[in-house]
């Protein structure tokens, strides 16, 4: 994954200090492997990094979303709604629906049910997008705003209800839903499958595309990316459209894992990837930050809280744990971006 | 450092602050090689030297922001060492960066007691805080409203809050690192009062400018550094603008001439454009002007006359309320600001920390932000293509850098100015507007900026600057045009005289 480094750290002599703070959660993710290896033989087996790996998924697709609205100087609090309300979408499509005046249930093909998923997850992340570009909502009201909106449709939809049940019928030709969530490609589950190839292009995208400089120009100081002539306002809507669009891919494959959709899937999923964010070195004030921290931070909360589950610490406890860990991370930041150029 | 030879050494009686021997390294830049700094009680020292050569390093060392890696700081006889700013402050000490470190959504008020609010029954004394703003700014001449936002107030009035917190201290050492770069003839004069009054009650100043002639006028003793260390000291009656220049980099530099260039076409036509501010009141009042391929126009006014406003419209970050902007006979008014660089107008702001550098991003990234297209090859960028770019962009305004990769804080207030200059001359401008391009930088950097901006001009480039000293419309511009109050006052060819340009600009003329 050597193409998801963040350009800024591209060409730097590495001194051991340096490689230690800027590799932290590497480092923590090998301490946490080596602890639970240790306390459980469970752990450490090919199978269970597979499980936990595709529990990761959900959150890595999300957390790399967010790296990009991140890295915008923004935050995106409407991913775990718009993944709930994407679920539901897909899970209504799955059931048939009903056209009233024309008297037919249509069932359409699970392709199309997925492209028309992800195109309502990038809709609504566009609108987010929208409000925060062109009517100056500040990002955390509006993808607050659209974080309860989204939720509430998604509960309107169901009526509270869950989608059970989503694995379609041989007569309707609507099967294999259930692909995404259960097939492996060569051992490999198809969501981790998922994972890895929306975070190389997302890293190709941020480290080789002219558009991965003008998200960091534009998140390090919007008025001279403005003036350096980077469509500012394009770039804020692209990364919340994406955002949105990742949200209802992670949607997917929830539903997809659970063969049923629910309204209050993903409540409070976007904590999380933020957290992974954050874990992975980014500065929350815009700017700064690269997928393959992102994702060493996905994996770290996944891991820890996998690890914590397998050694059987009570739930109350891996909360503890996960507050703790995001804390610790949020420091090593202040270390490496704030005081480190003042004092070396 | 003993005490008995400091007082053995005959000038000891009036050094109240002095640096021994200090040194300063960043890994492997040494920014400051073993330099000894004397500050005299009641007497102005001015620091001269080039872009990079440490002056900032030593004066954030002997105001406590910054520490040395080894030598000392002797205060009234006595090594002391201040673990911050705060310290040095409460000894007596304070400093007016280059670089302006006020928080914008405050107002002037609580930008000046930022951290010493004025405690009064009931809480904060807002009222007598207040009172002491106006106080000061009465002090400076200048109608700046205690209670306005700083973000809402130009650059230079900006500075002049940064001088009043300074002031409002009462300090008996104060540092000016470049305190006039956005300041116009009559506030510095203003200001030189104010240093005079000062002195004159025993308080000592350190002054750094890359104005040199405007610095002479003030100073007592003269150090001038190169390269991390003190290559010449001399008071006031020994050195001249020669001495300085030689010292400083070795030979004198000019300016330059206006280039003979055949002036084809107008390149940039301006008609009677109007900007308003906030408030609709008028910044820019129906101004028409226009530019040809090869000309070189100065625009010269005091502060608030509308230079900025005129070339931020032009740029495409102001709306007019009227008139038009044409760029080689096409109307470019409703086009944004990446379409009006790709068609050949560029602008280099003037406030480098707000509009033109990205912070988070190296040295090299900030010189190609402007041009990515240009190294783009399908999909992606090409390492190789931009790393060319940023290659021959530092060479060409001599950056001085350790290298593209380097993060843009680490070079000096002058270097980062260049790297400004540098990404919008990258985008291989038609017409490139400068709004005051030499702000912060050396004579030797200003001249050869100059150089490249009267060859570019000699190959059809329209140039238009803006500045607000003098001497610097009466070198490479053919054309002088002096704004006041959002309108063309006055407008010169290039043999005018300094007096009728100032005189133009509504500016009482300075003695
Ligand atoms: N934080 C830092 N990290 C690395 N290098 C630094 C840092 N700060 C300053 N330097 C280097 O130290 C040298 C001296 O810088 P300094 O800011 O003191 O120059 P200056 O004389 O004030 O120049 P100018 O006239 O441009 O303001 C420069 O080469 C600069 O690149
Ligand atoms: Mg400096």
């Amino acid at each position: 994954m050597s193409a998801t480094t963040a350009p800024a750290a591209k060409g730097n002599g590495f001194s051991i200090g340096r490689l230690l703070l800027e590799g932290r959660a590497f480092f923590a993710l090998i301490a946490i492997i080596a602890v639970f290896s240790f306390l459980s033989p469970n752990y450490f087996t090919v199978s269970n990094f597979l499980i936990m790996s595709s529990q990761v998924a959900i959150y890595g697709i999300l957390s790399v979303g967010m790296l990009l609205v991140i890295l915008n100087g923004g935050i995106d609090l409407s991913v775990g709604s718009i993944l709930a309300l994407c679920g539901v979408c897909a899970g209504a499509m799955m059931q048939g629906i009903t056209l009233d005046w024309a008297g037919v249930i249509l069932y359409p093909p699970v392709w199309a049910v997925v492209v028309l998923t992800i195109a309502i997850g990038a809709l609504v992340g566009a609108l987010n997008g929208v409000l925060i570009a062109f009517f100056k909502v500040p990002p955390f009201v509006a993808t607050l705003g659209v974080m309860y909106v989204a939720r509430g449709v998604a509960l309107l939809m169901t009526n509270g209800l869950t989608y059970n049940n989503l694995r379609g019928q041989e007569a309707l030709g609507n099967t294999g839903f259930n692909w995404l969530g259960f097939n492996r490609i060569g051992g490999v589950p198809i969501s981790v499958i998922v994972l890895a190839v929306v975070a190389i292009l997302a890293g190709l995208m941020l480290s080789r595309s002219s558009f991965g400089r003008w998200l960091y120009a534009s998140g390090g100081n919007e008025r001279a990316a403005e003036l350096s002539g980077v469509p500012t306002r394009f770039v804020k809507i692209t990364v919340y459209t994406i955002s949105g669009a990742l949200a209802a891919i992670a949607g997917l494959v929830l539903a997809s894992q659970l063969t049923s959709a629910g309204p209050t899937a993903g409540t409070t999923y976007e904590l999380t990837a933020i957290a992974a964010v954050v874990i992975g070195g980014a500065a929350l004030t815009g700017g700064r930050g690269g997928v393959r921290g992102t994702m060493l931070g996905a994996f770290v909360i996944g891991f820890l809280s996998a690890g914590l589950v397998i050694i059987g610490v009570s739930s109350y406890w891996q909360t503890v744990f996960t507050g703790a860990v995001i804390v610790l991370a949020v420091l090593m930041n202040s270390i490496q971006y704030g005081k480190g150029g003042r004092k070396s | 450092m003993t005490g008995g030879q400091i007082q053995g050494n005959p000038d000891a009686a009036e050094v109240v602050l002095a640096a021994r021997n200090v040194a300063k390294s960043y890994g492997s830049v040494h920014a400051l090689k073993g330099v000894n700094f004397d500050i005299h009680r009641g007497q102005v020292t001015t620091l001269f030297g080039e872009n990079g050569a440490g002056k900032s390093t030593l004066m954030k060392i002997l105001s406590g922001v910054i520490q040395p890696t080894t030598g000392d700081i002797v205060l009234d006889g006595r090594p002391v060492s201040f673990a911050n700013a705060n310290e040095a402050r409460d000894r007596g000490i304070s400093i007016i960066h280059q670089e302006l470190s006020l928080a914008p959504n405050l107002s002037v008020r609580d930008n000046i007691f930022m951290g010493r609010e004025l405690r009064g029954p009931l809480g904060v004394d807002f009222a007598e805080e207040e009172r002491q703003v106006r106080a000061l700014m009465e002090e400076l001449e200048e109608e700046i409203d205690p209670l306005t936002p700083v973000e809402e107030l130009r650059l230079g009035q900006q500075q002049i809050v940064e001088i009043a917190r300074a002031l409002s201290v009462d300090s008996r050492i104060l540092i000016m690192d470049e305190p006039t770069s956005a300041l116009s003839a009559s506030e510095v004069e203003v200001l030189f009062k104010v240093i005079r009054d000062l002195t004159a009650r025993g308080v000592s100043i350190v002054y750094i400018s890359h104005h040199l002639e405007e610095a002479l006028t003030i100073t007592d003793h003269a150090v001038v550094l190169r390269d991390g260390t003190m290559t010449a000291y001399a008071p006031r009656d020994q050195i001249d603008l020669d001495w300085i220049v030689r010292n400083m980099v070795g030979e004198n530099y000019d300016l330059g001439s206006p280039p003979d260039s055949d002036k084809r076409g107008v390149a940039l036509s301006i008609r009677n454009l109007s900007v308003p501010d906030a408030t609709g009141k008028d910044l820019v009042r129906g101004l028409s002007l226009d530019v040809k391929a090869g000309e070189i126009v100065c625009i010269y006014g005091l502060m608030g006359a509308g230079r900025t406003e005129l070339l931020e419209t032009c740029a495409g970050r102001l709306r007019a309320t009227g008139g038009e902007i044409v760029l080689e006979g096409q109307e470019i008014s409703h086009l944004s600001i990446a379409e009006r660089i790709a068609r050949g107008l560029a602008l280099v702001p003037e406030d480098r920390q707000r509009d033109g550098l990205v912070q988070t991003m190296s040295v090299g990234q900030n010189l190609s932000l402007a041009s990515i297209a240009s190294f783009t090859r399908g999909l992606f960028t090409s390492s190789r293509a931009e790393k060319k770019l940023i290659d021959d962009s530092i060479r060409n305004v001599t950056v001085k850098t350790s290298g593209g990769a380097a993060p843009i804080g680490s070079l000096s207030g002058g270097n980062q100015q260049k790297v400004v200059i540098g990404k919008m001359l990258a985008t291989k401008p038609r017409v490139i507007m400068l709004d005051e391009p030499s702000r912060g930088i050396d004579i030797g950097a200003k001249a050869e900026v100059f150089r490249l901006l009267a060859e570019g001009a000699r190959q059809g480039l329209a140039v238009i600057y803006s500045t607000s000293e003098v001497s610097e419309c009466l070198s490479i511009a053919h054309r002088i045009i002096v704004m006041h109050k959002g309108r063309i006052s006055a407008e010169f060819d290039s043999t005018v005289t300094k007096e009728k340009i100032m005189a133009a600009s509504g500016e009482s003329v300075a003695a």
